[in-house]
């Protein structure tokens, strides 16, 4: 690969890998947050609030950073995919500002009531609020996923004779069929993301006898919602996004799977690690018939494997392939995980299971990196197309942009977010020590 | 044909927007250092933007949302083209909105001595540079056949760019300054008015220094401003409102004084819009490679769709953010929420 295009391609995978870590909170903070707001104003309970400012200060934290990370990438479209956006500018272009005009005005706009209103308007007021706040982050996550999945999957436009293409319906564009699932699946995996964390913080805590009430309540939420939301990751929105695949994106469904042949009655590898050489996977486990049951709803139906492919239009297979798995397999082990806990749950045990606890507080990590597979699945799996069936990833750079300058510009931007990292896990971990206010105590 | 008419004027209303809005900001960051001296000063300063800056920069950006939409070619060109600069801009925004949020986290004099500096440096270096970009769109730059063209930071860094850079600076420093003597109350208003007051006379040479300047190096000026007389509305109006600025230096006129300079950056970007009109990137290799709102557009009914779509999202955010603004309205005060 051409050194300029592996170099932008690093650059962009650096600096949206790391921005989308802080939307993922933000999108499910921010609905638990306006969920707690909403249950303060109709009850009247202090610990709702209580608990609403304590997460609305790690909101605050996190939302900071996805800003001020976000913004690079809308640049990039042009700094470094220039001859992307001259070609789709005017179809994909038909989300982007929407993103910014539905949604980041009212998130920015609210989140400044929201945090600074406090005395100065009403709890009704405030409550619009955090609603505000909650809303864009939605809406912003629904624009930026159906811009993707226009790239996914390319709906309303005509191609001339040069090549060149136009809208024939925004609508289409708006509502790319791609794009509906999608986006459940994506909220879905925020919202999830945002259960581990509250159940986190509220494991430490009750691991070390602090904030037993605020601790409990979080707890209990967590496992809830979690069991719910681990659930709905896999059905259906995980499986009908999939079918997604199958239907636009065959070769990209063959990679993600691991189906280095073409197959009738085509088993799950549940693990096995791709040879491509030889087309096979090594040591795997397979149940027989499951990947042609979900893909086409028949035990016996036939799913094309990478064979029938041209070698050239393959996407990465081993990226992909572990991608996928990663996040298939943390998804797994969140279901089983939040089941233990509704099991204890039900016994009243929940909150003095320790060894549950420590497996609740440790497991934060993991439901970023599954979201994070999940993104480097379909993205790497859409290669070698930016635009898929459309155009290719190495006809979309900016030939005007050397190779070295983006070098630089990617060390720049890696080591601004080092410090960012640090900057981020030392504040929130400091509001997370501190507590929340005006606590009881264990 | 009107569409493409009509989308040049919403581009140029939302940036016009956002460098009133945000412009004021930068100006707030640029004379921080100076204007506000203790840290009860300085969270003064910080909470009289608080609420407002995070929404102010997102003009920017759907700014540049809908610049991608409307006319991707120029998106494209001036984006690749101007590379180093806008990854500069980038990382100066970073570094602005991490110091304004994270700087009173801490009590720790050192920590926040550090945003402190964050917070000026990157916000009078933005300042700086959205004139820089400017100056360099308004004196035109090599676009080739292909409508690309490469920016190095020895180009775009030029006499006249920088010139316009300053101007852009000390505009915004004085917005800024207006903006406190709104706000504040005390010593620090008191030091932002003599800071508005003094940096009236900057603006007032540097406007007329930009002026002969862009007469000297644009190529479409002169011809621009015989055939739409009615472009000569923004610099008088720039004249009028630099002289309503004179009068507001006097205390007690803060009211004054900030409309003063809103009107000037709206009078001046208007006056650079029909400077350039309908070129977008002019091209000082030959002018028949030059991006206009006419050849570097998306298709009609692409620019049909989206000016419908956008504008009925623009006339909620004007009625929301308006609600936004006033409700912070007056004095600020420093409480437990906040910076």
């Amino acid at each position: 690969m051409d050194t300029a295009v592996l170099a932008h391609r690093i650059q962009f995978s650096l600096t949206v890998m790391f921005h989308y870590l802080f939307p993922i909170l933000t999108m499910g903070l921010g609905f638990f947050i306006a969920l707690l707001s909403t249950l303060h104003l109709r009850t009247g309970d202090a610990r709702y609030s209580q608990l609403a400012r304590f997460w609305g200060k790690i909101f605050a934290v996190n939302f900071a950073l996805g800003v001020v990370s976000g913004i690079p990438l809308e640049f990039e479209f042009g700094t470094n995919w220039s001859r992307f956006s001259a070609f789709g500018g005017g179809v994909f272009g038909q989300t982007l500002p929407l993103e910014g005009v539905y949604a980041f005005f009212l998130e920015s706009g609210f989140l400044g009531l929201f945090l600074f209103g406090h005395g100065r308007v009403s709890r009704r007021i405030e409550w619009l609020a955090a609603m505000g706040v909650a809303v864009g982050s939605l809406l912003s996550g629904y624009f930026i996923v159906a811009t993707n999945a226009w790239m996914q999957h390319p709906v309303g436009y005509a191609a001339d004779a040069s090549g060149a293409i136009h809208l024939t319906s925004f609508w289409q564009v708006l509502l790319n069929p791609y794009a509906g699932w999608q986006y459940l699946h994506t909220i879905n995996g925020a919202l999830l993301t945002a259960a581990y964390a509250i159940g986190a913080v509220g494991a430490g805590y009750l691991l070390l006898g602090r904030h037993h009430q605020f601790a409990q309540l979080s707890v209990r939420l967590a496992v809830m919602g979690g069991m719910i939301l681990a659930l709905t990751q896999a059905f259906p929105t995980g499986d009908e996004n999939g079918r997604s695949v199958v239907r636009y994106q065959p070769a990209k469904l063959a990679a993600m799977e691991g189906l280095l042949q073409t197959e009738k009655g085509a088993p799950l590898a549940i693990i096995g690690m791709p040879d491509t050489a030889q087309g096979k996977l090594i040591d795997p486990i397979y149940v027989p018939g499951v990947l042609s049951f979900l893909a086409y709803g028949d035990t016996h139906a036939t799913v094309n494997g990478l064979d029938q492919y041209p070698r050239d239009l393959w996407p990465p297979v081993e990226l992909t392939y572990y991608a996928y798995h990663i996040m298939v397999g943390l998804g797994t082990l969140f279901i089983a995980q939040m089941a233990v806990g509704i099991f204890l749950l039900l016994r009243g045990k929940l909150a003095t299971s320790r060894w549950f606890l420590w497996t609740l507080m440790l497991a934060i990590p993991f439901p970023y990196i599954a979201n994070e597979a999940g993104w480097t699945a379909t993205e790497v799996g859409r290669q070698p197309w930016l635009v898929y069936g459309l155009l290719r990833t190495s006809a979309g750079t900016s030939l005007s942009v050397a190779a070295g300058e983006t070098v630089f510009t990617t060390l720049g931007f890696a080591g601004i977010y080092a410090l960012l990292s640090l900057l981020f896990v030392f504040l929130v971990g400091r509001i997370i020590v501190q507590g929340p206010e005006g606590t009881e105590h264990a | 044909m009107i569409l493409n008419i009509v989308w040049f004027w919403v581009l140029g209303g939302m940036l016009i927007a956002y460098s009133v809005l945000d412009g004021f900001d930068l100006g707030v960051g640029s004379v921080y250092l100076w204007v506000a001296r203790t840290d009860e000063e300085r969270r003064l300063a910080l909470n009289a933007i608080g609420p407002v800056w995070n929404g102010n920069e997102v003009w920017l950006l759907a700014a540049g949302g809908m610049l991608v939409v409307s006319f991707p070619k120029v998106y494209a060109s001036a984006f690749s083209g101007f590379y180093l600069a806008l990854m500069l801009v980038l990382w100066f925004l970073i570094l602005r909105g991490v110091s304004i949020e994270f700087r009173s986290k801490l009590e720790s004099g050192l920590w926040r001595s550090l945003f402190d500096a964050g917070f000026w440096i990157g916000s009078f270096a933005l300042a700086l540079l959205l004139g820089v970009a400017l100056g360099n769109v308004l004196r035109g730059l090599p676009v080739g056949a292909d409508g690309t063209f490469q920016g190095t930071l020895g180009l775009v860094l030029n006499p006249y760019s920088l010139l316009t850079g300053l101007l852009s600076l000390t505009t915004l420093a004085w917005h800024g300054a207006n903006y406190l003597r709104l706000k504040t109350e005390g010593a620090l208003q008191q030091r932002a008015q003599a800071w508005s007051s003094g940096l009236w006379f900057v603006v007032a040479a540097l406007v007329a220094l930009v002026t002969l300047a862009t007469l000297w190096v644009s190529p479409t000026l002169e011809s621009n401003y015989r055939s739409y007389p009615w472009a000569w509305s923004f610099p008088l109006l720039a004249v009028a409102s630099l002289a309503a600025g004179f009068r507001s230096r006097q205390a007690g006129r803060e009211r004054g004084a900030f409309r003063s300079s809103v009107i000037t950056i709206i009078a001046l970007l208007g006056a650079a819009a029909m400077t350039v009109y309908p070129n977008l990137l002019y091209s000082t290799i030959n002018p028949s490679y030059s991006l206009t709102i006419f050849n570097a557009a998306s298709s009609p009914h692409a620019l049909g769709a989206s000016l419908l779509a956008n504008v009925f999202g623009m006339i909620g955010v004007i009625l929301y953010t308006s609600y936004v603004h006033r409700t912070f309205s007056g004095k600020v005060r420093v409480g437990q929420h906040g910076y």
